[in-house]
């Protein structure tokens, strides 16, 4: 009996050491850093209005603009570094055909025209939102996030964090096959 | 170049603790007393290297230094001092850095200080720190380097978490880590027992001041999380159930289970077995939390940046260390032979009752906290639910009732046969203060929820019970009062120390009862110069003005409070944005007597051209509030009352030897002999 009982704390651990680890490992946890989906997920994107960053950049654009066919917009900056490490996967989303669309996020007008200068412009269209209040109506968080943007102008997705090739190919590909697709 | 020195001390600080962490055990085998000296000098070392490690990391915040990856994520030039260097451990990299400093630190302690400990278990303790430490350095070094360089360095850093820029959230990581981090101690000395298959009363004596500082620490390091909370977030309130918040608290629960249980084990050589699992448990609840925390299998406002990786590693860690401590006690500790017998209703009795309650609720926490995780793992991903206060409210309150009469008993029986009658009789002045309590509540407040006079009841009894005690001892008004000053400063400090704790606690019920039941609301959207009225007081908007701090810009609103026509207070509250960390906070504005707490917050703005001249105002009436860190206070003080007994620090069996001067120069400590 006593044997037992001292060996009930160990398989108890045993039992919560495999669930943790089950946790653990499930890639399709993990690999989502937005697992508390958005609210805002499969609601009319929120109205928002941006002027242009600067004369010679292409923009300025309201939620009404992105209506009629499925639109990426990615919220980005200058000054963040994550935002550069996902700026080729943004260029070749565009250059494979997709509508990407820009929100330039706490910028400010030379530094965002300067960086786009260097790195390349690929968005169709760029909002400036100096003062985040575009960013907060669609519940940004931090820089970058990507939305898609479906015809009807519903959010189908959100994806907070740098794009990464897998990210791309297993979130965002598909995604937008679904709803170009249904 | 500092930097890299800190990274070679790291390097460093593992080498020794893998040296700690095999050579005094080997010796500790063999009976090599040269072997088993390596211990002391390898776990000063360490702590010597793990202070210019953390130094060196302090270095690169302080200055800016962006090129190190961490200072880039976690400071930037413009913060004020205090929260660069707070931001030290205000992040993963640099907080495991702090845990394992702290770690080495209680080890480099037990080196100096444990000069009387019998040479093999003191080797043997040792020896496990070290292996603690291994497996953390490790962690650190391989997935959370707080030296990694970036290139090319950023100009300006991304700033700190502005949550976490808060005088009282600077100093509440490094409170809880010396609690979280101290229960090793009993976890080394209960694991060096297993292995030498020998629990004395001479054990328990040693423990019990590892485990009271770690508990004293971590008593202050929650209570002052928990006071953040309530100014900080704004939400009103000072404890969520949040799973970080019990990830604090579990330990807390066992750790008070083990400082009592301990007692048992010096004064009666009983329930060994019992406070080695428990010395056991507690620690594994420290790294639990630690896990909780660091891997981001649950998501909190605390979450830090979550990475599965270190998950993994972490749980390793923990499967290593919970499940081999677990496997080696089911292993040795049914050859414990148990001690002294007693009765059911005697001192025992009651800290055996205690010890159930406590473990009770700890696993009731447990259950609460891991439950959703479990569900989720069963279920495939597919069903989320959280587990949240109503379901703690529940469970949690219904032990601490028989936990608090109890309390008040225990300290009445005597040890071995308790007399129920006399004890009965020494109870009557807290039945007494406890039916007054509740009458006088009923009639103060008779529209209260109906509890609420019960639970001050309670709280009467426990501070009532705890006092007579106290006089009991020292004869108050049943002999002159010279007698009793005489007692009185012949009291054990650490018999003082449980009174005081005791009484802490009473005090705390008495805030939490008054803060939960007896709480009113105020919501409300208000324009400069609206008045509103409600919660028995009037609430006028003066005014809101804006502006900007060293990183932040800020809109400062100005409450007026009166009451009945007169003017209470007028205070001042803040919601701040944070423009790197894109994050906004508020300062709740508070006008505290010791009674109560008058709490305004200002909220968000009007959106629509109509609103956008108000805000939106809350104001809360808190009763009784301060006094739960006031009893938290009390709790901490009665620690360090107890902890500074010389009883603590002074072996049983060499009494009589320490009277004399020490024999051997301090700074060559040689082994004591083992009786």
């Amino acid at each position: 009996m006593r044997r037992l009982v001292v060996i009930l704390p160990v398989a108890i651990f045993a039992a919560l050491l495999g669930v943790m680890g089950a946790l653990l490992t499930d890639g399709e946890r993990n690999n989502d850093p937005s697992r508390l989906p958005s609210p805002l997920v499969g609601k009319p994107a929120p109205a928002i209005s941006l002027p242009a960053v600067a004369d010679n950049i292409p923009g300025g654009f309201s939620t009404e603009d992105l209506k009629g066919q499925v639109t990426i917009v990615n919220v980005f900056a200058s000054w963040c570094i994550p935002c550069l490490a996902e700026h080729p996967l943004i260029t070749q989303l565009a250059a494979d055909g997709a509508r990407v669309y820009g929100i330039n996020h706490r910028d400010k007008s030379a530094d965002a025209v300067t960086w786009l200068r260097r790195h390349g412009n690929p968005y169709k269209a760029i909002g400036f939102d100096a003062d985040a209040r575009a960013s907060l109506e669609w519940g940004v968080t931090g820089v970058p996030e990507t939305f898609i943007i479906d015809a009807n102008g519903t959010i189908a997705y959100k994806h907070a964090g740098p794009i990464t090739p897998e990210v791309l190919k297993q979130k965002i590909l598909p995604k937008l096959r679904e709803i170009e697709g249904g | 170049m500092i930097a890299e020195i800190g990274q070679y001390v790291l390097i460093a600080a593992l080498v020794l603790a893998a040296v700690q962490a095999i050579v005094p055990l080997w010796g500790a085998a063999r009976g090599d007393a040269g072997l088993m000296m390596v211990g002391d000098r390898t776990a000063i070392a360490q702590a010597a290297a793990l202070l210019i490690a953390f130094a060196a990391l302090t270095h690169g915040f302080v200055t800016s230094d962006f090129s190190l990856s961490v200072v880039f994520q976690n400071s930037h030039s413009l913060k004020p001092m205090l929260y660069k260097v707070s931001g030290v451990w205000g992040n993963h990299e640099g907080s495991m850095l702090l845990w394992v400093l702290v770690l080495a630190l209680f080890s480099a302690a037990v080196a100096v200080y444990g000069r009387n400990l019998p040479p093999t278990l003191k080797a043997r303790v040792l020896s496990i720190q070290a292996m603690i430490g291994f497996a953390f350095l490790a962690f650190i070094i391989f997935t959370s380097n707080p030296f990694a360089r970036l290139s090319p360095a950023p100009l300006d850093g991304t700033g700190l978490n502005p949550l976490l820029q808060d005088p009282g959230l600077a100093f509440h990581p490094p409170l809880l880590y010396l609690g979280y981090v101290g229960f090793s101690m009993a976890f080394s000395f209960a694991i060096a027992a297993l292995i030498e298959g020998r629990v004395d009363a001479a054990w328990g004596r040693w423990v019990r001041p590892w485990t009271l500082a770690a508990w004293t620490f971590l008593t202050g390091g929650i209570a002052l999380g928990s006071w953040w909370a309530y100014y900080e977030l704004g939400w009103g309130g000072w404890w969520f159930w949040d799973p970080v918040e019990n990830a604090s608290f579990m330990p807390w629960l066992f750790g008070t289970a083990l400082l009592h249980s301990s007692i048992v084990v010096e004064k009666r050589d009983a329930l060994k077995s019992w406070t080695i699992l428990l010395a056991i448990l507690t620690f594994s609840m420290s790294l639990l939390g630690t896990f909780l925390v660091r891997s981001g299998v649950l998501t909190s406002v605390h979450a830090f940046a979550t990475d599965p990786e270190r998950g993994v590693f972490i749980l390793a860690i923990l499967a290593i260390a919970i499940g081999g401590a677990l496997t080696l006690f089911a292993v040795r500790a049914p050859g414990m032979k148990g001690g002294g017998l007693f009765a059911p209703a005697s001192r025992e009795g009651a800290l055996i009752a205690n010890n159930m309650l406590l473990t009770l609720a700890a696993a009731t926490v447990l259950l609460g906290t891991l439950y959703p995780l479990i569900l989720e793992a069963l279920s495939g991903g597919e069903t989320r639910v959280s587990v949240g206060p109503p379901f703690f409210n529940a469970t949690f309150g219904p032990i601490m009732v028989p936990l608090v009469l109890l309390m008040a008993i225990g300290p009445l029986m005597a040890w071995k046969r308790g007399n129920l009658r006399t004890a009965s009789r020494k109870i009557i002045p807290a039945a007494i203060a406890a039916l007054l309590a509740i009458g006088v509540t009923f009639l103060a407040v008779p529209d209260g929820p109906g509890l609420a006079p019960f639970a001050m009841g309670l709280a009467a009894w426990l501070a009532a019970g705890t006092i007579a005690e106290w006089g009991g001892r020292i004869k108050l008004f049943s002999s002159p009062p010279s007698v009793s000053w005489r007692r009185l400063s012949g009291q054990p400090r650490s018999a003082s120390g449980m009174s005081l704790a005791h009484l802490g606690l009473a005090i705390m019920i008495v805030g939490i009862t008054g803060s939960s039941a007896w709480r009113t609301e105020l919501v409300t959207t208000l324009s400069p110069g609206e008045t509103v009225e409600g919660a028995g007081y009037a609430v006028t908007l003066e005014s809101v003005t804006e502006g900007r701090g060293p990183n932040y810009s800020f809109e400062r609103a100005t409450l007026r409070i009166e009451e009945d026509g007169e003017l209470v207070t007028t205070m001042h509250t803040e919601r701040r944005f944070f423009p790197i960390a894109n994050q906004t906070t508020t300062e709740a504005g508070i006008r505290t007597t010791l009674l109560s707490d008058l709490y305004g917050v200002i909220g968000e703005r009007g959106r629509t051209p109509e609103t956008a001249d108000a805000w939106t105002v809350r104001f809360f009436v808190n009763p009784l509030v301060p006094w739960i860190w006031l009893g938290a206070l009390v709790m901490v003080f009665g620690g360090f009352l107890s902890l500074s007994d010389r009883r603590h620090r002074v072996g049983a069996p060499r009494r009589a030897a320490n009277t004399a001067p020490p024999a051997n120069p301090p700074t060559q400590p040689l082994p004591a002999p083992a009786e």
